[in-house]
């Protein structure tokens, strides 16, 4: 996709699991990706496809249970996963940072806004006493925050939603990392506020040029924000590419019955086309292809064997068997 | 009009805020809305989270008791005397699949509970025929009918809530939020299924949601709050393609539509700021805060519906 050396971080064949009473969940089965410098990515997918499973696996922030059980993820060309606690914290926060869904759960409720900004600088840069501080006030005033004088001494219930997810955006950003994950980071909001927040985010990438992955389960921020686009299901992913490819000529029947699924401006009048079935279990995880079960084009191998990533073009990939029959087919070659 | 199946006048409801020891403040939580709803029509009602769509639902069916204003159904008042006569014409369908079931019983129980209440069934037999009769509306197995809620995922649920609400034949179903909670790919099954058994049962609906491209897709008008009023209401493909209402115009230009070209192209109109607090909201326009048109009389006086001609209705100064 591009020059091995704008590559900033390097997913290979990730593999993480959750390690519960009944059974091994495997979460993320063997993800591959590259994130070069000042792209934005979107991962899009429904809860359980492993989306943001895989956003925890990079900054190691699983739950007790989880653990990376395979593959190898590369920031400038360093292995993440052979790194110990004491190396992850320098590459949190300076390298990578992330936000999340909930900005009232992800703030400590007992500190003040301050307070719990000036940890971030103090921890990661040599800034202390009154210059972290006014870093502090820098760092507000740059997500747009008015009045951050008063909001330094606030605590954060006493800020709305929006203002709550522009902290954790400023915390965030306080070392300026290569690396911004968002997972779901609007979800929580109303769609005004949802609009001041990308808008936020697109404007401080620009300047900053960092690079973002964006986890959502909302198509339309992801045809609004991404430059590429990862589509998971199952904890694999189905397709990757770039907005227009995966909008507009995707190749994966899992892409093609969601775009079908949601509401547009332009299937106002006919009946949408739902997919069939229930979200897939993690527990028990077809040998196949993960969507075969509700795949309404599927063939016999789906079930057996898990397709691999085929090219569709240079800016386009995507597992699908149905793919390798068109292929097939078109060159001639008798159908298996 | 006969038309006209629910009629909504003038509904205030007001919620008592302690603010000290001795002083209770109101919050109003809708403050003087009107509206109608045809028969065998879905009035959508989108508004951002606070601004009261979800109030006005559970007023019109007596959750709360409205501070002021009247709800005629079919041309009779609603009144806390025949609400349990008026359930069996009106009823709702929550938005949180997960708590609105109770976990101890199962579905059959959950959807023969309103058949029990307005004694529907005279035998066990017919009881049970109805509650097959209505699974099958809303497409679950009749093997499903002695298990548990919590065995059912959420769409599963979705459709559970939705059979009891249509158990007793009701002409009037107040959908709040109903497929919000839901999983992308399983929204459209439901959204679907509230159509389908509209065209089927002929029944309306009031669905709120704050999502507008669902509520475009399933609603014949759209009605749009702002902090307990009703800012403007209209033809759901009128509503979206010539919004007039500032509120409504930059809440539209908000939505990320999913199609990279189409919402690229489109101007974002932000709004400043976050919506005022219900208790401390501004003089005349609520909305004058935050609008970029606001003039002096909007700090004076509140604007009225008024007509801007087609069915089209709109509450401000400006425009």
């Amino acid at each position: 996709m591009s020059a091995v050396s704008d590559c900033l971080l390097s997913v290979q064949d990730l593999h993480t699991s959750f390690f519960t009473d009944s059974g091994e969940v495997q979460a993320v089965n063997g993800v591959n990706f590259d994130l070069d410098r000042g792209e934005i990515l979107g991962i899009v997918g429904e809860s359980g496809s492993g989306k943001s499973v895989t956003a925890y696996s990079i900054m190691q922030i699983l739950a007790d249970t989880g653990r990376i059980v395979g593959g190898r993820i590369l920031y400038k060309g360093e292995d993440l996963t052979t790194w110990d606690e004491k190396q992850m914290q320098q590459f949190r926060g300076r390298a990578c940072s992330i936000i999340f869904q909930d900005p009232m759960t992800s703030l400590n409720p007992v500190f003040t806004i301050g307070n719990q900004m000036k940890e971030a600088v103090v921890l990661h840069t040599d800034k202390r006493g009154k210059v972290a501080d006014d870093r502090v006030i820098e760092l507000l005033e740059l997500v747009g925050i008015n009045e951050p004088h008063k909001r330094f001494r606030q605590y954060p219930f006493e800020l709305s939603g929006g203002m709550r997810q522009r902290v954790m955006i400023a915390m965030a950003l306080a070392c300026e990392p290569d690396i911004l994950i968002a997972d779901e980071p609007t979800t929580a909001l109303d769609v005004t506020i949802q609009a001041q927040i990308l808008e936020l985010i697109q404007a401080l990438q620009k300047k900053m040029g960092m690079a973002v992955i964006l986890v959502t389960h909302d198509l339309g921020v992801i045809a609004d924000m991404c430059d590429n686009i990862v589509v998971m299901y199952g904890g694999r992913i189905c397709e990757r590419g770039t907005a227009r490819e995966i909008f507009y000529n995707p190749k994966h029947e899992y892409t093609r019955g969601l775009l079908r699924s949601i509401p547009n401006v332009n299937n106002m009048k006919t009946k949408l086309i739902p997919i069939s079935g229930t979200p897939i279990n993690m527990l028990n995880l077809p040998k196949g292809c993960a969507f075969c079960a509700r795949c309404d084009s599927a063939m016999k191998i789906c079930l057996s064997e898990p397709p691999e990533e085929l090219w569709i073009n240079d800016e386009h990939k995507a597992a699908c068997w149905l793919n390798v029959r068109d292929a097939m087919e078109k060159e001639g070659q008798p159908n298996e | 009009m006969s038309d006209t199946l629910v009629e909504v006048k003038n509904l205030k409801q007001y919620f008592p805020i302690r603010v000290s020891l001795t002083r209770t403040i109101p919050l109003k939580a809708v403050d003087d809305v009107s509206f109608t709803v045809g028969r065998g029509e879905t009035l959508g009602l989108v508004g951002e989270s606070g601004c009261g769509k979800t109030t006005v639902g559970r007023s019109i069916l007596r959750l709360y008791e409205p501070t002021a204003g009247e709800v005629l159904f079919d041309g009779e008042p609603v009144t806390a005397k025949n609400i349990q006569r008026m359930r069996k014409q009106m009823q709702m369908v929550f938005q949180d699949p997960y708590s609105s079931l109770d976990p101890r019983m199962t579905v059959e129980d959950i959807i023969g509970e309103p058949l029990d209440v307005h004694h529907l069934c005279s035998n066990r037999k017919e009881r049970r025929e109805k509650i097959l009769e209505l699974m099958n509306y809303v497409g679950l197995n009749s093997e499903h009918a002695r298990r548990y809620a919590h065995e059912f995922s959420g769409g599963q649920r979705q459709r559970i809530g939705i059979a009891r609400a249509l158990a007793v034949d009701p002409k009037f179903i107040v959908c709040d939020e109903p497929v919000s909670a839901l999983d992308v790919s399983i929204q459209a099954q439901v959204i679907n299924m509230f159509e389908d058994l509209q065209e089927k049962l002929g029944v309306a609906y009031l669905f709120i949601a704050h999502d507008l491209l669902v509520v475009h897709h399933i609603s014949r008008r759209i009605a749009v709050m702002y902090l307990g009023k009703i800012v403007e209401i209209a033809d759901a493909d009128e509503l979206n393609s010539h919004p007039v209402h500032p509120y409504t115009e930059s809440l539209l230009s908000a939505v990320p539509i999913p199609d990279p070209e189409v919402t690229r192209a489109r101007q974002r109109i932000l709004l400043e700021g976050d919506v005022p607090s219900p208790l401390n909201m501004p003089s005349g326009c609520a909305f004058r805060s935050r609008c970029r048109y606001a003039t002096e009389k909007c700090a004076q006086e509140c604007p009225a519906l008024r007509d801007v001609g087609g069915e089209h209705f709109v509450a401000c100064w400006n425009r």
